[in-house]
């Protein structure tokens, strides 16, 4: 209990997922819903650190962490373009209401 | 007309109830805060590796926090007593703060030296033992220095013609000198690292709260000079130096404004998300090679790191108002913001690339000989990275030209329009606190760091001198009085642009940064990587290019100090008969 | 009690409530500041990891980044500010149950599964070694990721574009 090892940070981990995956369920609020992405993706990226720290002795979790924050960078960028659109297309930002598929 | 002064601004109206209220609140959590600080102290003596990070930032804030609060309860309760001396104490602090400042930065580090030596001759070198007082009185580096030969030569294997033995059987000598007894109590706690964060934190916020106070001051007197106006005459006698001052204390009595409808924590909040940042990237910035909080290896990505954070405060600020104009700002100090973040990165690279190194002091160190080995002018590329990183600040601290988000004119104050008192002031003095952070940046990174422009051979025989050489050329010759005085050049540049430029649209923000900026900085990164690739150190073009940019460099120096020298000396007409004959005091 | 241990569970906590926090918002900026404290608090995490280039890259993209990208996104497309987006109870249940549920059995199997605690042996990587494996070993996907950048930026700056008339 009194030494942190790997378990410490993978249940850590395992609860910013689930509050991460409980945000993108319930919130209608499509920016919410990236938001709880963003929390999953940080989970993820701490696991990968975590093992490269406490396991693999080597470089490759830091790495993969910098690619997925790249990554997560990219799909913000992209999700917001498409909130914008979205809005503009139905004037609200509730996820719920985009239920037709042509623009 | 009679002076107004720091006493009458203590003086005004506090209401019955309010005051005592203030009193209380403030002494409560003074010592809630003392209590926190001690504990925290506590731990972090105890507590090793990163938790000892914790308790030791802990511990600082906590006590300043604590200090704050006491003091700002005393003086509340005797306000009406405290007038003038008050006063006098602020104008010893004001007139020797800020070289009082960078003088006391290099006696420290001596200082530090020395314990740091009496240790190693204690336990042996890199040994971590704990001195005691009596130990370092007989290691005998507080006395002169005949004393300390002496002692050396009778000191082989510690057998001095001794008068006592203390707790672990070491020889203690004795009788020692009346004043090296008295240094050693003093600089005993220097030893522990606890102390020296402690001494350094507060320092930190020491100096940024002086530096807000002392820019806005010349700020104002900047302008009005440039406006034939005098800028503050009256607060606190010579040329309204205490006007900050007493800026400061009318702001802390103001009521706290909070509009119907406004997110409220957000916007109690926010101030502190824009101010924090700006003090703890003082932690990683140097100012000088033994001078710095914390010595990090990704320091410059550190200092990028928090700037980024608090133009969050600014948006959420902007957002919590509840007003359109607010909201307005804030949008703009987005997208600047997401803008300009591209080409002061593209900027930095060309240091990093060009030194291979993200540590801002190696990159200082690496600039030590003189005027022309300055980074700026090394090559065009690098000059040009200098002249883009300065621009893209600007735009990151929000000044003139860009000062779209709280632009006046258009949009009331910005983001700040709802903010009053004392949440409005923090905006403040994280924004000067940054002006001031990115010029030292530039100065660190492209013009020299904490060198002076003299050539590094001079005096450098005073490096190994006795303590008060090696003091006078860290004042003279390197040292964080250069560094100060580079990032208070660079803070005047940017006063000066900011009274001269007209503030430009929008989108002609937008096009600057992307389509002037962009280009620019990526065509600066890829020259200067050819540069480093085909052009070998020592080449002829290699110094014909160094040659010709320290020239540019130094003109443009020269330019800029030779038109403020015809300014000041012609400030007299510029001024105008009118305001001469009112002049206060004469 | 040592340094790590009490750093650790510190910034546990502060994760824990500010993930906490993003869940029980129910205004979007709150929740965007409530996700600037869980990437502030993880990235103190991974300097108590010794990866220090990645904290700094964590803060530097995430909180400078993305987090202004997401909170320009909420004031982009919040005129109906005020009419709050009400989430069903039974939705809300049935998502806590779920997500409770999966959480209790991740912690299980990880509890089950921990191996002996080992206090890490490896060396602290620089940023050196990270520029040079970046540049050696995963130059691949080091290059398909600047395409892959390229290709959002082209796109979010195509999706965004004001609709011709």
């Amino acid at each position: 209990m009194l030494t942190i090892g790997l378990t410490h940070y993978l249940v850590l981990a395992a609860v910013l997922f689930c509050c991460g995956l409980y945000v993108m369920t319930t919130k209608r609020n499509a920016v919410g819903i990236l938001i709880g992405a963003e929390l999953v993706l940080n989970a993820a990226c701490l696991n990968l650190v975590a093992f490269s720290r406490y396991r693999t002795g080597r470089l490759d979790g830091q790495i993969a962490a910098l690619f997925v924050i790249v990554l997560a960078a990219a799909e913000a960028a992209i999700a917001i373009a498409i909130f914008v659109n979205y809005y503009r297309l139905l004037s609200t930002i509730d996820a719920d209401e985009g239920r037709q598929l042509r623009g | 007309m009679a002076n107004f002064t720091v006493e009458d601004a203590l003086r005004s109206r506090w209401s019955a109830s309010a005051k005592p209220r203030a009193v209380r609140t403030f002494a409560v959590l003074g010592i809630v805060l003392a209590v926190a600080a001690l504990g925290l102290g506590y731990l972090a003596s105890s507590a090793p590796g990163a938790g000892y990070w914790l308790a030791v930032l802990g511990t600082a804030l906590a006590g300043v926090a604590a200090m704050t609060c006491l003091g700002a309860a005393f003086v509340i309760q005797f306000s009406r007593l405290v007038g003038t001396w008050l006063f006098r104490l602020a104008f010893l602090i004001f007139v020797g703060g800020l070289v009082g400042i960078a003088l006391l930065a290099w006696v420290p580090a001596l200082l530090y030296e020395q314990v740091d030596a009496a240790v190693a001759d204690h336990y042996g070198a890199g040994a971590t033992g704990v001195l005691t007082v009596a130990d370092l009185e007989a290691v005998g580096w507080a006395l002169p220095t005949d004393s300390i030969e002496v002692r050396r030569q009778g000191a082989v294997g510690w057998a001095p013609p001794t008068d006592s033995i203390d707790g672990r059987g070491k020889a203690v000598v004795g009788s020692a000198h009346p004043t090296a007894s008295f240094l050693a109590y003093a600089l005993w706690p220097l030893q522990f690292r606890l102390t020296r964060d402690i001494l350094a934190l507060v320092g930190v916020v020491g100096f940024v709260s002086l530096l807000a106070m002392f820019t806005i001051w010349w700020e104002r007197k900047v302008a009005g000079r440039m406006q034939s106006r005098l800028g503050p005459m009256r607060v606190g006698g010579w040329h309204g130096w205490a006007q900050s001052m007493a800026d400061g204390i009318k702001l802390l009595q103001k009521e706290d404004i909070y509009l119907e409808g406004a997110d409220r924590p957000l916007f109690k909040l926010a101030p502190y998300i824009a101010f924090m940042p700006a003090l703890a990237l003082f932690l990683a910035l140097p100012f000088s090679a033994a001078w710095i909080c914390r010595d990090l290896d990704i320091g410059l990505l550190f200092i990028l790191a928090l700037a980024g954070i608090g133009v969050l405060g600014v948006i959420v600020a902007g957002w919590a108002s509840n007003n359109k104009w607010s909201l307005l700002g804030a949008m703009r100090e987005a997208c600047q913001m997401i803008s300009y973040e591209i080409p002061l990165g593209f900027a930095l690279l060309v240091p990093v690339m060009t030194t291979g190194t993200l540590r801002l002091t190696a990159i200082g160190e690496l600039q030590a000989g003189g005027f022309h080995t300055w980074l700026a002018f090394q090559s065009p590329f690098t000059l040009a990275a200098a002249v883009l990183f300065f621009t893209a600040t600007l735009a990151a601290c929000k000044r003139a030209p860009f000062d779209l988000p709280e632009a006046e004119s258009e949009l009331v104050a910005g983001v700040y329009t709802e903010y009053s008192g004392f949440r409005w002031s923090l905006f403040f003095f994280a924004e000067y606190a940054e002006m001031f952070a990115v010029g030292a940046l530039a100065a660190i990174l492209f013009f020299g760091a904490w060198y002076s422009p003299l050539p590094a051979n001079w005096g450098a025989a005073w490096l190994h001198g006795p303590l008060w050489q090696r003091a006078l050329y860290g004042i003279l010759f390197n040292g964080p009085l250069w560094l100060i005085f580079k990032g208070f050049f660079f803070l005047f540049v940017q006063i000066w642009l900011r009274w001269t430029l007209p503030r430009i649209r929008l989108d002609q923000v937008m096009y600057a940064c992307v389509q002037v900026m962009l280009p620019l900085s990526m065509l600066v990164l890829l020259g200067a990587t050819f540069w480093a690739l085909l052009v070998p150190h020592g080449s002829m073009l290699a110094v014909v290019a160094n040659l010709a940019c320290t020239a540019l460099g130094v003109g443009a120096v020269l330019a800029i100090i030779g038109i403020v020298f015809y300014g000041y000396s012609n400030r007299r007409q510029l001024v105008g008969t009118l305001a001469i004959e009112h002049w206060p005091g004469s | 009690m040592t340094g790590e241990a009490i750093a650790f569970y510190l910034l546990a906590a502060v994760v824990t409530a500010f993930a906490l926090g993003c869940v029980l918002a129910s205004n979007i900026v709150r929740m965007a500041l409530c996700l600037l404290g869980t990437l502030g608090g993880v990235a103190l995490l991974y300097f108590l990891m010794a990866a220090n280039f990645l904290g700094a890259i964590q803060l530097i993209v995430y909180a400078g980044g993305t987090l202004i990208v997401i909170v320009f996104g909420v004031m982009l497309t919040s005129r109906a500010y005020g009419t709050k987006l009400r989430v069903r109870p039974l939705e809300m249940i049935g998502a806590a149950v779920v997500t409770l549920a999966l959480l209790a059995g991740l912690t299980a199997i990880l509890v089950r599964t921990a191996g002996p605690v080992v206090s890490p042996s490896t060396p602290d990587f620089g940023v050196a070694q990270i520029g040079t494996e970046l540049l050696s070993t995963y130059l691949v996907p080091f290059e398909v990721i600047s395409v892959l950048l390229l290709a959002v930026m082209i796109g979010a700056a195509y999706l965004v574009q004001p609709e011709k008339k």
